[in-house]
């Protein structure tokens, strides 16, 4: 594989984009992923980010005491689906493309 | 001496890709057509050399043109982009649309309507060379339908508001019939002329269609511009600013009621007014306008990381409520639902939005 990587040059030809995350993740009251179903081949880093920031908003929405039992947010090409977890949350990535079936 | 513009055509079909390059070879300017058949290769190519434009098919295996779209308007913001699909499907239009696409194309309506087109895609290579205008933001809908009866066009103008959509059919450049919220004629005519602001796009005339408008467009737009003005102008004869403001308040709250919300609160951003709010106590305003900006900023975050594009609309629940939070015209509405409402709520939500400031 890497000696026709190298033959054909496909990772020089292509620019850094990866499909879209696809699965689910559980994230502790840290923002620490415990476990996850996406490809390992997706950036954890990236899944890190969407975990820290579905944590920050359910914490917010304590804050502004309207405690949320499950949020989707619709993006134009992903919905992320979140439910609260003991401080935690376990989290749904479903790519809304021509591919995928698009549920509201 | 004259620019040669680039295209770039991305789809997973080498032989539509073949036929692209024959049919972009009958533009008039003559434009320099490369070819990609994976959305990994078209944005490599993007970030190796300037295109002017990108032909982008939406089902494609692995990374498909949403996602390519959604990626293509954040880095390349000049980029012109055009959607050309087999899915006749109207979501999909939308949420081409959401992403910010200057043009959705049906690959079905390629063989009646080629050269018109061609005459789009001419447009949006040449449009800042030849010095015109993108985008027609300070016009209104009596502007634009006046400047189609004008050129004597035949089309069919569809506008759409938010959820709210409404077509116009303009034969030989008169009026012969309209559709907007349920009626039809003169009636949807008058009504989507009280829409404010929107979006509309030209679809192919439909020659062959039942009129039901004989009125000249000039009397029709005449009539409703005299009954806005006699509906403004009472209103400040009356009291003055005091009474319009009683009466957008009643007006939104009868919307409140019919809609069967329980609560709506308009964010605008940061800086740019107060939040305005019905339906919800005044302490608990504070509140909700607070979480929807911090929300709104981590769903930000989230999607430019993963490239997910714009946020479309939230839908979360707990035991007492649900509530959708949806940014329209550069605020973000926070709306109350009780939980046993279910049916149709997001069409419900985006129609209440798009009527809020009518």
């Amino acid at each position: 594989m890497g000696l026709l990587k190298n033959i054909f040059g496909s990772s020089a030809a292509h620019a850094a984009v990866t499909q879209l995350p696809s699965g689910s993740i559980t994230v502790d009251r840290a923002g620490e992923i415990v476990s996850s179903t996406v490809s390992s081949a997706y950036p954890a880093e990236l899944l890190r980010t969407v975990g820290k920031e579905v944590l920050a908003l359910l914490h917010e929405a304590h804050v502004a005491q309207m405690p949320l039992a499950e949020v989707s947010i619709h993006f134009a090409v992903l919905r992320i689906t979140a439910r609260e977890l003991r401080g935690g949350a376990i989290i749904f990535l479903f790519p809304q493309t021509a591919l995928s079936p698009i549920s509201n | 001496m004259e620019v040669q513009h680039k295209i770039l055509v991305l789809d997973d079909d080498a032989d539509w890709l073949e036929l692209s390059r024959e049919m972009l070879a009958q533009l008039p300017s003559k434009p320099e057509v490369r070819t990609a058949t994976s959305g990994k290769r078209a944005l490599a190519m993007l970030d190796a050399e300037p295109f002017r434009l990108i032909i982008c098919d939406l089902k494609m295996p692995r990374i498909d043109g949403l996602q390519v779209l959604a990626i293509v308007r954040r880095r390349y913001p000049e980029l012109r982009t055009v959607v050309l699909s087999a899915l006749e499907d109207e979501d999909f239009r939308s949420r081409a649309y959401a992403l910010g696409v200057d043009m959705f194309w049906l690959k079905t309506e390629m063989q009646g309507h080629l050269q018109m087109y061609l005459d789009c895609l001419e447009s949006l290579l040449g449009r800042d060379q030849d010095g015109g205008f993108r985008g027609i933001q300070s016009k209104g809908l009596m502007d634009i339908i006046q400047m189609e009866c004008l050129a004597r066009s035949s089309t069919v103008l569809r506008v759409t508001r938010g959820s709210l959509v409404a077509r116009l059919w303009i034969q030989d450049g008169e009026l012969t019939d309209a559709e907007a919220e349920g009626a039809r004629g003169e009636t949807a005519f008058l009504r989507m002329l009280t829409w404010k602001s929107g979006t509309f796009e030209n679809l192919p005339a439909e020659p062959n269609r039942e009129r039901t408008i004989f009125k000249p467009v000039n009397a029709l737009l005449l009539e409703s511009a005299q009954a806005i003005d006699e509906n403004d102008g009472s209103a400040v004869e009356a009291s003055g600013e005091t009474v319009q403001v009683h009466r957008r308040t009643v007006w939104k709250l009868s919307l409140l009621a019919r809609a069967g919300a329980e609560f709506v609160v308009a964010v605008p951003p940061d800086g740019q007014g107060v939040p305005e709010a019905l339906g919800t106590e005044a302490q608990t305003v504070g509140q909700y306008a607070h979480w929807t900006r911090r929300a709104t900023e981590s769903i930000k975050r989230m999607g430019d990381a993963v490239d997910a594009g714009p946020l479309l609309h939230l839908d979360a629940n707990n035991l007492e409520r649900r509530l959708l939070l949806i940014p329209w015209e550069h605020k973000n509405f926070l709306v109350g639902w009780s939980p046993e409402t279910s049916e149709g709520l997001l069409e419900k939500t985006k129609k209440l939005v798009a009527s809020w400031d009518s």
